[in-house]
């Protein structure tokens, strides 16, 4: 069903341009024609800057009204209420529940402007052709449909994807140098009986369940198929062995939303977790020292990207498509990479970077002057290096990517038993 | 033969239909769906109409509801306890203690204020103060009453329990004090006179008039307290689980058949405890 809510008038100007927009595909065309129109975008906190939409309001003239959700509650209102949004800004794993439910269109990439900027990770999963892809729902595995209407994913690149890629990063263990004094090196160190009571892990399944398999591995107690993939013995194994060290104190509490992760840190309730790159700006930026440790198993990975409802049409899918062409044309991937993200084009994110930004955070350099967060907080300065160094040293050390496994549901009540024990 | 409706008859229907419509949409008609709901399939993204008893099965066979359930119960148990002492302490100091009525008025009004901020707030707000390095650690540790920072303030079932008697005392404060208002006082003159001493006439004059009050003080309590999940989440640091989790994690994980099941088994749990606390007061014949 397509709610419109325009006049006759707009609606057939509307038209006409979409017409001409199918004779002459240049996207640039709409400029003046998508000023004052309205897109609800709903998210996971990651991404929702009052920046970005002031910026858009700026550059577009569009505006964006953004909804900052946890990653459940967003996967929830993708699913179940198609009309309460327009953008969807939504992690790839995310795809697998969703998609199916047909309230995400696929999107013509021949709209997309700066399509060939777009790294090979969301297009043929590699991000050199050397590169083995690690396990779990990566990317480009939901990147693609056959068709706009189609709700099974394509094998490989088709004329259509799923979500466009906006930002991704490697994940791993952030922990506070301070309090614990030693360097810690592997994912065992979650559940080392030395940080009893210090430890913490975060409550969204799809995402903790590759935590919790990362440090299993670590540990050496359970050899995993495809981590991405489990089993239900598999499953069963790693809740077990986590049940078991909740029982025991090992986690001060859990989070899930990056405030509270922000705050277990910063009040040393906390002293190594599940972290996201935000967070630890976050804390830094109130000069608390917290590293994202890079460990050698690698990283568990994710990516996020924007989708469009089913129910867009006429001027607001205009809208939406240079929406995303502005969003990959490098000003937002450059505010989003001083977050410790990086833009899915890089390319043209670095126009938008200082080349000491650039240095930085993409290349692993160390700084040359002070490095600011997008809000312009000093939190490093001269001669600090990005943890765990370049893009290629992160993004290519990954193990694996957040998923949705086919045992899903099996794995949600254990995980909602996991919680309640 | 039923003899054909009277004008006061149509009348007292009309009367009558505004609230039963009202309370047909918007509770008989929700409660129904979920019943309704909780025999229905999931998938991962859907819903699908099915009458099948899976969602049943695996709550009663999954040990976990057990230990919620009960866990649910030690918080409203501890917690109606806790409300109910200071509750009628602070009703009773209100009533009996205070002789000018605008000074009772001051008082109570002074205990509604924490009420002015939301929930939320002055729930969060314990956080700060309980944390490891929080203000009542490093108070005891300057002290000197104790040598490391205590654990359990925070993210605990006293967290909890503390962050729920917080909330909800003044659920049982308002309709005890209320109750009490309406006692004679020459009831207690006279007792007094007959030579009671003040613990008889609070055992066998304050208490018993005061029951309906501390009966619709403990049913709010009670019914909050088992229905809370916010509470106990951030409290407990999402360490804790009452139903009200198991609830809100299903919903949170596309889950609602299974949500509804067990707000279903919630709901009759619920139900059966206040029709029990009903029995010990006729709350209708005392008001």
């Amino acid at each position: 069903m397509r709610k419109n809510h325009y006049s006759r008038r707009t609606l057939l100007g509307g038209g006409a341009a979409a017409l001409a927009a199918s004779a002459f595909p240049a996207p640039m065309i709409w400029a003046q024609d998508i000023k004052g129109v309205t897109l609800r975008q709903v998210g996971t906190g990651v991404s929702a800057f009052n920046e970005i939409a002031q910026k858009a309001k700026e550059d577009l003239g569009i505006t964006l009204e953004m909804t900052a959700l946890d990653s459940d509650a967003t996967a929830q209102r993708v699913a179940t209420q198609p009309n309460s949004f327009d953008i969807a800004d939504i992690e790839y794993w995310m795809c697998k529940k969703v998609w199916p439910t047909g309230n995400l269109q696929g999107i013509d990439v021949s709209k997309l402007e700066y399509y060939d900027k777009i790294v090979g990770i969301f297009k043929d999963g590699k991000l050199t052709p050397e590169s083995t892809i690690a396990q779990g729902s990566a990317p480009h595995t939901v990147g693609f449909v056959e068709s706009a209407g189609d709700k099974a994913f394509a094998g490989g690149e088709t004329g259509f994807m799923t979500l466009i890629p906006t930002v991704y990063n490697a994940d791993t263990l952030g922990i506070r140098p301070d309090l614990i004094g030693r360097p810690i090196e592997s994912w065992a160190e979650l559940l080392n009986p030395e940080f009893k009571g210090k430890a913490s892990i975060l409550d969204v399944s799809s995402i903790g369940i590759m935590d919790m398999a990362m440090v299993c591995e670590a540990m050496g107690e359970i050899e995993y198929g495809d981590k991405g993939n489990m089993t239900r013995e598999e499953i069963d194994k790693t809740i077990a062995i986590f049940t078991e060290a909740k029982k025991a104190g090992q986690f001060r509490a859990f989070w899930k939303s990056v405030d509270e992760s922000v705050n277990l840190m910063a009040s040393g309730e906390v002293v190594i977790q599940s972290m996201w790159s935000p967070a630890i700006t976050a804390v830094r930026a109130r000069g608390i020292p917290c590293i994202y440790q890079p460990l050698k198993e690698g990283y568990r990975s994710w990516g996020n990207g924007l989708g469009l409802a089913s129910h867009l049409s006429g001027l607001q899918l205009d809208a939406a498509h240079e929406y995303m062409n502005w969003y990959l044309s490098g000003w937002v991937g450059g505010f989003l990479m001083r977050q410790g993200y990086y833009s899915a084009a890089p390319e043209t994110s670095k126009l938008f970077m200082s080349e000491d930004e650039w240095g930085y955070w993409f290349e692993g350099k160390p700084a040359q002057g002070d490095i600011t967060s997008p809000q312009g907080q000093v939190i490093e300065h001269a001669g600090a290096v990005r943890d765990g160094g370049s893009f290629m040293d992160r993004m290519g050390n990954v193990a694996c990517w957040n998923s949705v496994m086919d045992e899903n549901q099996y794995m949600v009540r254990k995980w909602n038993e996991f919680i309640a024990a | 033969m039923r003899a054909p409706l009277r004008p006061s008859d149509i009348r007292s229907w009309l009367l009558a239909a505004p609230v039963a419509l009202v309370l047909g949409f918007f509770l008989l008609l929700p409660l129904v769906m979920i019943v309704v709901v909780s025999f229905w399939g999931a998938t991962e993204f859907s819903i699908y109409p099915a009458f099948q008893l899976d969602n049943y099965l695996f709550l009663f066979t999954s040990s976990v509801t057990y230990q919620v359930f009960a866990k649910t119960f030690v918080y409203t148990l501890v917690t109606w306890a806790a409300t109910l002492a200071i509750g009628f302490t602070i009703a009773y100091f209100l009533a009996f203690h205070i002789r000018s009525q605008t000074w009772q008025v001051a008082l109570f009004l002074l205990c509604t204020i924490p009420f002015w901020t939301s929930n939320i707030i002055r729930m969060i707000s314990w956080i700060p103060f309980l944390g490891r390095n929080g203000l009542a650690n490093r108070t005891l540790i300057e002290m000197g009453l104790i040598e490391a920072p205590l654990e359990w303030l925070l993210y605990s079932d006293f967290a909890v329990i503390l962050a729920f008697v917080h909330l909800y005392t003044l659920f049982m404060v308002v309709p005890i004090f209320n109750t009490m208002l309406r006692i004679d006082k020459s009831l207690i003159e006279a007792a007094h006179d007959s030579g009671a001493t003040g613990l008889q006439i609070l055992a066998n004059i304050v208490i018993p008039l005061t029951k309906p009050g501390i009966m619709i003080g403990s049913i709010f309590v009670v019914a909050l307290v088992m229905g809370d999940f916010v509470t106990v989440r951030f409290m407990s640091g999402s360490q804790e689980a009452n139903v009200g989790r198991l609830i809100s994690n299903d919903i949170g994980l596309l889950q609602y058949p299974s949500a509804a099941a067990t707000s279903v088994a919630l709901l009759v749990v619920v139900v059966l405890t206040i029709s029990v606390m009903l029995r010990f007061v006729d709350i209708r014949k005392e008001l």
